[in-house]
């Protein structure tokens, strides 16, 4: 790395919906290039030096909590870990995750959408006795492999990203999305969930769920923690296919 | 006016609010969540490495039982921490894991026969016992006889937080995002609930409840360089710091992970060492072993972290450009370990430092990380003074934890936590209908209310970004790992300037509704009175214990400082808060004050101990026959909901 400090060029998408007037436009910030600088690290600097109302969502600046997704030079990904010494030119255009509702600039509204998604799904373990466990006793054994799939399944981090770069989802603003899916698939893993397959098939039997997917893996190509989701979605096609 | 009544109002959707929620709507209250964020970006998952429990059923954790996890938590705590806290807690964590296990959270489990680990630097196999095949295993953690950390592969804090989150959806509690409580409503030493604001439309609303729990996390981001999440900035603290009447806790015990990343802080899980990493120094040299023969890498976090920095003024530390730090070697445990079990570590390395610790050191520093002070409650979770108050998890000082908590004790908190005070939360609710008067709301309101207008009008003034910034320094280089009385008088006097400042504030962006420079504005004055409680505490006492270390006053000195900082803020315009203390009784400890076992005994003793151990032996020689059961109801009776007082199960031992 040379000594002489780069000049970043950012252009970031500003609108606040609340603010009477206010229009959609790309405006462009100058931000000198620091070593080790992240998106994250840039984009408060630009708010607390340059313009105190740009707003953006970053909680654990880890990688780990999924907040910070959005549009970098075309492709979503979490911010916070983007370090600006990836782009060669200097130059980062910033957008907002499309595909959920606007809050303002580059902040969407992926919790409401991510709530509604594990309802519809109920993203939960479907076990009557689950409330009844005597948790004085040992618990009820697991196969050690099993658990371990099981998490590898359970890493998505509720980011977005696959939904914004999903085409049909584009098509179909009701299209249950890959995130759904990944979900969908951790709980058929799960032993403790006990839902049958026709359980399952009323969630994503449709064009809504498995079979409305154009299999175009834009969701597995930008997955920041890099889920398994062709092979995944195949294998819920596979086993809803079976269903009726 | 927009008020919403509900029974039982948590503030913070993190591990410890949602089960407080739970546990209300469980016995029938309704609940309601407020969080700044959704629930499961909470800061509770980035907990990557474990949650402690005494399960013992991997082979090295073979004779664990609740009591030596007490014994571990009293002397990790430096004998501060309250020890009918601890021992509720102890007692009921395996069953809070047990519990979560039913919920969906999958935790990495026993596999029978041979594996090798990594122990002291070498390649040892240790036999898993085939009997225990598909319980839930544990991992080494720092400060701990035996390895109690259960975790889920990388992923502890992640699976535990949406298993809980996912319980909470399927209970439908609702979790009402992008809020923020900025102020308790209260009247007669009684709380009614808090004043929110819409963090997208800026409008204020009242949330009135018959009981409010605050579950808003830690105070770390007081400090410049922290391992916590970038909300984690004590806000539910600070607002019950505000009522005047509720009291906060040892708020100056604040803890430093020996191992974040430099130079931005995020975390490297105490599992690295845990598992067999080590740390070197400049010369590629392991020098933990000459500091602390017995526990090495493993000894507490607070002494690691001291340890650490004596080594880099030594001059033994790797020169960088943001300044001195040691390496954390995690490559002897290979490949497959780490791409497996330490994994977010190695996406942490890849992405933040550009290298691959299967083949690299990692550098790393001690770092501002846990926040062992909060809103003082009893052990039911309730505040002493403001009724209807209560707080659970790392926002709190239930006080298990004392001067120092140990590594993965602090997610088992926040769960056992949510547990034992969600029945009082309930138990509240039962007793207690709403009563509180319009004008009182309308008064909380309309101060709030005042508040915003005068900062979006005032036309100059002081920015709240550079106000924030001056003070994270203070507490960074003032307040740290090692104290002074210069420093922290130093320190105290600066944040007298601040806090007189912070009441100056004046906005660039002048609109009400989203605005991350108005949000900055409301919490930065109340950062700072939270910033003066910790300096200002840590001046005043004269002693080290656990994290608060002081170079001047190197002794632990139980004669004159056994006991809990306890601090108000009654008068608004003061520039000091007021401090109080509370003792802790020795004649009632279950294990009174002894040495912790790191570098030379230099305890200043209390005058009771000899007394309460020759009163504990008396007790143990006069019942030979009492098993540990019975013998822990003797020395030290509990009080806790019927639902938890079941003993626990264990492969290999039943319930004795
Ligand atoms: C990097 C890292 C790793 C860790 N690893 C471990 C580990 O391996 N084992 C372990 O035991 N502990 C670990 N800890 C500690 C542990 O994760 C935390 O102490 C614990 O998760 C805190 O949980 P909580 O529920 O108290 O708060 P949090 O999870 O921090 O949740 C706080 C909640 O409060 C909300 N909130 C805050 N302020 C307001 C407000 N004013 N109004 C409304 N809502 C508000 C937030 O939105 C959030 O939902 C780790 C901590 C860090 C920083
Ligand atoms: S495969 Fe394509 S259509 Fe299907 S969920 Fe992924 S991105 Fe969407
Ligand atoms: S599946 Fe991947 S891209 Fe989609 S929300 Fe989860 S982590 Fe993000
Ligand atoms: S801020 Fe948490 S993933 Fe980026």
């Amino acid at each position: 790395m040379s000594d002489q400090a780069r000049i970043l060029k950012f252009q970031i998408f500003r609108y606040n919906p609340l603010k009477p007037g206010d229009k959609p436009r790309m405006v462009t910030y100058e931000v000198t290039e620091a070593p080790g600088m992240t998106i994250f690290i840039a984009l408060n600097e630009i708010r607390e030096e340059q313009d105190p109302s740009l707003q953006f969502d970053f909680v654990c600046r880890a990688g780990i909590c999924g907040s910070c997704g959005m549009v970098v030079n075309g492709r979503p990904d979490l911010a916070c870990r983007t370090l600006t010494s990836k782009f060669a030119d200097g130059e980062i255009k910033l957008l907002p995750l499309p595909g959920f509702e606007l809050i303002g600039d580059l902040s969407v509204n992926t919790g409401k959408f991510m709530r509604s998604m594990s309802e519809r799904v109920e993203s939960w373990i479907h076990d009557t006795t689950a409330d009844e466990v005597n948790f004085d006793k040992l618990e009820e054994r697991m196969d050690p492999d099993l658990a371990d799939k099981i998490y590898e399944l359970e890493r998505c981090v509720e980011c977005g990203c696959c939904v914004s770069a999903c085409a049909t989802k584009r098509m179909r603003p009701d299209f249950l999305s890959a995130v759904g899916f990944m979900r969908l698939a951790r709980y058929t893993l799960d032993p403790r969930d006990k839902r049958t397959d026709e359980e399952y098939y009323e969630i994503m039997g449709d064009d809504d769920g498995v079979f409305g997917c154009m299999t175009l893996l834009g969701c597995e190509d930008y997955c920041p923690k890099d889920l398994p989701h062709q092979t995944q979605i195949a294998y819920l096609r596979r086993k809803m296919a079976l269903v009726r | 006016m927009k008020v919403i009544y509900t029974d039982s109002l948590v503030i913070g959707g993190g591990l410890a609010g949602l089960r407080v929620a739970i546990a209300a709507k469980q016995r029938g209250y309704e609940s309601i969540i407020l969080s700044l964020i959704p629930a499961k970006r909470s800061h509770s998952a980035a907990a990557q490495g474990g949650m402690q429990a005494s399960l013992g059923a991997c082979v090295k954790g073979n004779g664990d039982d609740e009591d030596v996890h007490f014994s571990d938590t009293v002397k990790g705590s430096d004998w501060g921490c309250d020890q009918d806290v601890a021992r509720m807690f102890v007692n009921t964590a395996p069953k809070a894991i047990r519990q979560l296990s039913a919920w969906g959270v999958p935790w990495s489990r026993v596999q029978g026969g041979d594996r090798d680990v990594i122990i002291n630097g070498e390649k040892v196999t240790i036999t898993e016992n085939h009997e225990a095949q598909g319980l839930i295993t544990a991992r080494d953690f720092g400060g701990t006889k035996k390895w109690r950390t259960c975790f889920t592969s990388d992923g502890t804090g992640h699976t535990m937080l949406y298993a809980m989150d996912n319980k909470a959806i399927q209970m439908e509690i609702p979790v009402h995002e992008r809020k923020e409580a900025i102020a308790l409503i209260h009247e007669d030493g009684v709380c009614h609930g808090a004043v929110v604001r819409d963090l997208i439309t800026g409008e204020l609303i009242a949330y009135v409840a018959k009981a409010t729990t605050i579950a808003t996390g830690g105070y770390g981001r007081l400090y410049s360089v922290s391992t916590n999440a970038v909300i984690s900035e004590g806000i539910g603290t600070a607002i019950a710091l505000e009522t005047g009447v509720a009291t906060l806790g040892n708020m100056e015990a604040v803890q430093f992970h020996p191992t974040a990343i430099v130079p931005v802080g995020i975390l490297t899980t105490e599992g690295c060492r845990g598992d067999g990493g080590l740390l070197l120094d400049k010369d590629g040299y392991r020098f933990m072993p000459d500091y602390e023969p017995e526990k090495k890498e493993l000894a507490s976090r607070d002494v690691v972290s001291r340890r650490m920095t004596e080594h880099m003024r030594k001059g033994k530390g790797v020169s960088s450009r943001y300044g001195d730090h040691l390496w954390l070697d995690i490559t002897l445990l290979g490949r497959k370990h780490i791409e497996k079990n330490l994994r977010e570590v190695k996406e942490i390395c890849e992405y933040f430092l550009g290298i691959d610790p299967v083949k690299e050191y990692i550098p790393v520093r001690p770092t501002q990380h846990y926040s062992m002070g909060g809103v003082r409650t009893r052990a039911t979770g309730e505040s002493p003074t403001l009724k209807g108050l209560f707080s659970a998890g790392e926002a709190a000082c239930w006080d298990m934890h004392g001067f120092n908590r140990l590594g993965g004790n602090s997610v088992a908190e926040t769960v056992v936590a949510g547990m034992i005070v969600g029945e009082y939360v309930a138990d509240h609710c039962a007793a207690n209908a709403l009563k509180i008067s319009t004008s009182t709301i309308e008064h909380f309101m309309k101060a709030e209310e005042k508040k915003i207008t005068e900062l979006l009008v005032r036309d100059y003034g002081e920015n709240p970004f550079e106000l924030k910034v001056a003070m994270q320094k203070i507490m960074m280089d003032k307040v740290g790992i090692f104290r002074n009385g210069e420093d922290l008088a130093q320190a105290v006097e600066e944040l007298k300037v601040l806090n007189q400042r912070a009441k100056n504030i004046a906005l660039r962006n002048k609109i009400s509704s989203s605005n991350p420079e108005l949000v900055e504005a409301i919490r930065v004055p109340k950062m700072i009175k939270m910033a003066q409680c910790v300096a200002y505490g840590a001046q005043l006492r004269t002693e080290s214990r656990g994290a608060h270390a002081r170079e001047d006053y190197p002794e632990r000195n139980d004669r004159d400082w056994l006991k809990r900082t306890l601090t108000t803020w009654t008068d608004d315009s003061a520039d000091l808060p007021e401090v109080s203390y509370e003792d802790l009784d020795v004649m009632k400890m279950e294990l009174p004050p002894g040495s912790r076992g790191y570098g030379v005994d230099n305890t200043v003793h209390h005058p009771d101990t000899p007394k309460r151990l020759s009163q504990v032996e008396e007790i143990q020689k006069a019942n030979p026959s009492a098993n540990r059961h019975e013998m822990q109801e003797l020395l030290n009776p509990l009080t806790i909901p019927e639902k938890f007082k079941g003993k626990n199960e264990r492969i290999g031992r039943g319930y004795k």
